[in-house]
């Protein structure tokens, strides 16, 4: 009985600089067009409306991943890098997802919380004797890139190739624009350090690198599978978190009177972080591929077209969070948020990215009375991501 | 018409032993009637009651009936050898026309809304999959059984299931003829929006959380037996919780979950799922024991005793108080 329409036609580049600097006028004009709407600078559809994300998100046999996330079907023409979990359906999906389920958990994670402790104590005591730092340069950055390749088992050396890697794989969710272009210059270099990491030899025995490299032995994934697991890990653990705690703290320094209530109650910082990450997602779009033709918001999508899914859009959509919902709520439950994604592809990380941001704003809080904004923030020029380049703060030390 | 349900169900329900019947090798299936005539509380799929067989002896059975029929409740025993007796006791002990106390039906395995069911039972699992299986089909969703077991004449009440179905849907696994269920040809290839029900003994059930973690998180509900109980969690009686952050002590009352309560008074816990599931609520317990109910968490984890999912876990038999990292 629905009532199939054409969809409406949106003319502004959803690539374009401006754009990404500041998405969210962007975001409300794109929602304002339509929850799926026709985008003419990419022949794709925009996805935008949280109803219809959710939908695209948990449809998985309807809009597939095997296309990959980014705006050409690599199925078609030559992919730059053989594909992973998150650019594959069941059941090859499946297989991964298990070997990766099975080794990164809430029993797994919740070990980590001695280890991660550490730093987040060194770095945050150091800051707290400043008058006012970079959340991003000084904090964010360090603290990913000091805990995070450990629990993998990753060597030493080498490890500065994550960012500028994680930062190509994501940026490719996007279109070969001139920010990709910069983020590939030099891919080689990255590439071959990264896969080396990723191989049986290089990682220490208690990691979740190894763990996942046991799973070949029993037969469940392939060698090249661990490869791909382990390489998944250090492409999507890193940029993401450090925009996770970047982004969380640029919303709490504009909001004293949150602060100092967590201060009271540092057991709510995971609730903060939640609806940060629900205002500021560092995730904020990637492509499916529609399997076969289908209806959506009342939107004909044919078969074969690629469909762009704005996290940032649904988890900022009026009809499922209210009028208020590109505010900070601390007393609204920002459960539901789509920034880990939703379904099949949920991430998996998501309880070592919880536990690091946790860490990172409970030690904080002990240490930082005070934290304000001391300059505008230089958001990241990113594909697909949502993050800032610098964000300076001025603090009081606590006594 | 009106009819008005009473607004809390009566804790303890006496009954009447209707019929006693034998629907597979080493089952006992019980139908029981209320001893005042009236009609049992309204209860959904996959509830189950406590029967109090004697003052030490209290087991937890799944309900089989029609939802819509409340005049009597059905439950399916298999006979267990197992040093506790509890299947022993209501296969020696009980006879048509004998009396029995329950408690009114409750529900930690409930069917959730969704567009598809793959329904999964081994042996006597199948209790509480029979009402799922009749509200599946009277919401006209898209669903398929897979019913294991050693051999036909041991699986209670398959070939009613393959009658009022259809092979099509039902589709029974005797392992003397066509050997175990293959999961990997179950759930090798994961649904989109639709959600898998497993109830069955523990060594499969941990098969089927294995395959289940390449579905989407949330997609696999489970209710686990031991020996000679559907173990659908032992302690009904209400607890004390100390929050030991938030500095308040509250008393969770039977027909409660921690969170509920802790939310009833202002206290914040994250938590998404609601049902055990998917691990958000996990809290860290400082002091005494909790009777773990959710699929979440590992038995490595639940044995180890340091985290609970406070949606669904309770303390556990014994244990009066709990203090929650709250
Ligand atoms: C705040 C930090 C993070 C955010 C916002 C985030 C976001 C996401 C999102 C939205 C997806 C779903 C993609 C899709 O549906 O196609 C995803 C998938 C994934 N994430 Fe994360 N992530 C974060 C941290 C991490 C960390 C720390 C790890 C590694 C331990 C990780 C590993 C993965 C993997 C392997 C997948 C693919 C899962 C699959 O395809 O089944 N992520 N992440
Ligand atoms: S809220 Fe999902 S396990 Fe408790």
């Amino acid at each position: 009985m629905s009532t199939t329409t054409q969809a409406p036609v949106f003319r502004e580049d959803p690539f374009d600089v401006a754009a990404i600097a500041d998405p969210y006028p962007f975001l409300e004009r794109l929602r304002a067009a339509g929850p799926v709407s026709y985008l003419e600078a990419t022949g794709s559809y925009a996805i935008s409306g949280y109803e219809e994300v959710y939908e695209v998100l948990t449809d998985f046999e309807t809009y597939s991943s095997a296309g990959g996330l980014g705006p050409r079907d690599i199925r078609k023409d030559e992919a730059w890098r053989p594909p992973s979990i998150l650019e594959s359906d069941p059941p090859i999906h499946t297989l991964m997802r298990r070997a990766l389920t099975g080794v990164i958990n809430p029993g797994t994670v919740r070990a980590l919380r001695g280890p991660f402790t550490p730093p987040a104590v060194e770095l945050t005591e150091q800051l707290a004797t400043l008058q006012g730092f970079d959340v991003v340069k000084d904090l964010a950055e360090k603290y990913p890139i000091r805990v995070f390749p450990d629990a993998v088992g990753t060597p030493e050396e080498g490890r500065e190739h994550l960012l500028p890697y994680g930062n190509m794989v994501f940026n490719a969710f996007g279109p070969e624009n001139y920010i990709f272009q910069q983020a590939f210059a030099e891919a080689d270099v990255h590439t071959a350090a990264v896969m080396h990491a990723c191989q049986r030899e290089s990682l220490s025995e208690n990691g979740f690198g190894a763990k996942i490299w046991a799973r070949v032995e029993d037969g469940l994934i392939t060698e090249q599978q661990a490869t791909l697991l382990v390489r998944a890990l250090l492409s999507a653990g890193v940029d993401t978190t450090i925009f996770g705690i970047g982004n969380t703290l640029s919303v709490l320094a504009r909001e004293p009177e949150v602060w100092a209530e967590l201060r009271r109650q540092p057991n709510l910082a995971k609730f903060a972080i939640d609806e940060a990450l629900r205002l500021e997602s560092p995730f904020q779009k990637f492509h499916r591929t529609v399997s076969v033709d289908t209806e959506l918001g009342g939107v004909h999508l044919p078969a074969g077209t690629k469909v762009l899914v704005f996290l940032g859009a649904a988890n900022r959509d009026p009809n499922k969070w209210g009028p208020d919902a590109d505010k900070f709520s601390f007393d609204r439950s920002s459960s539901g948020h789509v920034a880990f994604g939703m379904g099949l592809h949920q991430c998996v990380g998501q309880p070592i990215a919880r536990l690091e941001m946790e860490i990172v704003l409970q030690q904080l809080l002990e240490r930082v009375e005070t934290i304000t904004p001391a300059a505008p923030a230089v958001p990241i020029i990113h594909n697909v991501l949502r993050g800032f380049e610098s964000l300076p703060v001025t603090i009081t030390a606590a006594r | 018409m009106t009819i008005t349900a009473p607004i809390q169900a009566p804790a303890i329900i006496d009954t009447v032993i209707d019929a006693v019947e034998h629907p597979a090798d080493g089952v006992a299936s019980l139908i029981l009637r209320r001893a005042d005539g009236s009609d049992f509380p309204q209860w959904a799929p996959g509830s189950h009651i406590d029967l109090y067989l004697t003052d030490e002896l209290t087991r937890q059975y799944s309900l089989c009936s029609p939802t819509d029929d409340l005049s009597t409740l059905r439950v399916g025993v298999l006979r267990t050898p197992d040093s506790r007796g509890g299947s022993a006791w209501v296969h020696d002990q009980l006879r048509a026309g004998g009396e029995l106390r329950i408690s009114a039906p409750r529900n930690n395995f409930p069917l959730v809304d969704s567009r598809k069911y793959l329904f999964l039972a081994g042996g006597i699992g199948i209790t509480p999959i029979i009402p799922m299986l009749r509200a599946a089909e009277a919401q006209g969703k898209e669903w398929t059984l897979y019913y294991g077991g050693r051999s036909r004449d041991t699986m209670a009440f398959a070939q009613q299931l393959e009658d009022e179905f259809g092979a099509q849907k039902v589709r029974i696994i005797a392992e003397d003829e066509s050997g175990r269920l293959d999961l990997q040809q179950i759930l090798g290839m994961p649904r989109a929006h639709m959600l898998v029900y497993a109830c069955g003994p523990g060594g499969m059930l941990g098969a089927v959380e294995d395959f289940c973690m390449g579905w989407p998180p949330g997609a696999l509900h489970t209710e686990r037996f031991a020996a000679d109980n559907l173990g659908v969690g032992g302690n009904t009686e209400p607890f004390e919780v100390q929050l030991a952050l938030t500095g308040t002590t509250l008393r969770v009352e039977t027909n409660q979950t921690i969170l509920e309560a802790a939310e009833e008074v202002g206290v914040r816990v994250l938590s998404s799922c609601r049902a055990g599931l998917c691990g958000t609520c996990e809290t860290r317990i400082i002091s005494g024991e909790a009777e773990h109910r959710d699929a979440a968490l590992s038995q490595a984890d639940k044995d180890a005793g340091d985290v609970m999912m406070v949606c669904v876990s309770r303390a556990a038999a014994g244990c009066s108080k709990l203090v929650l990292e709250l």
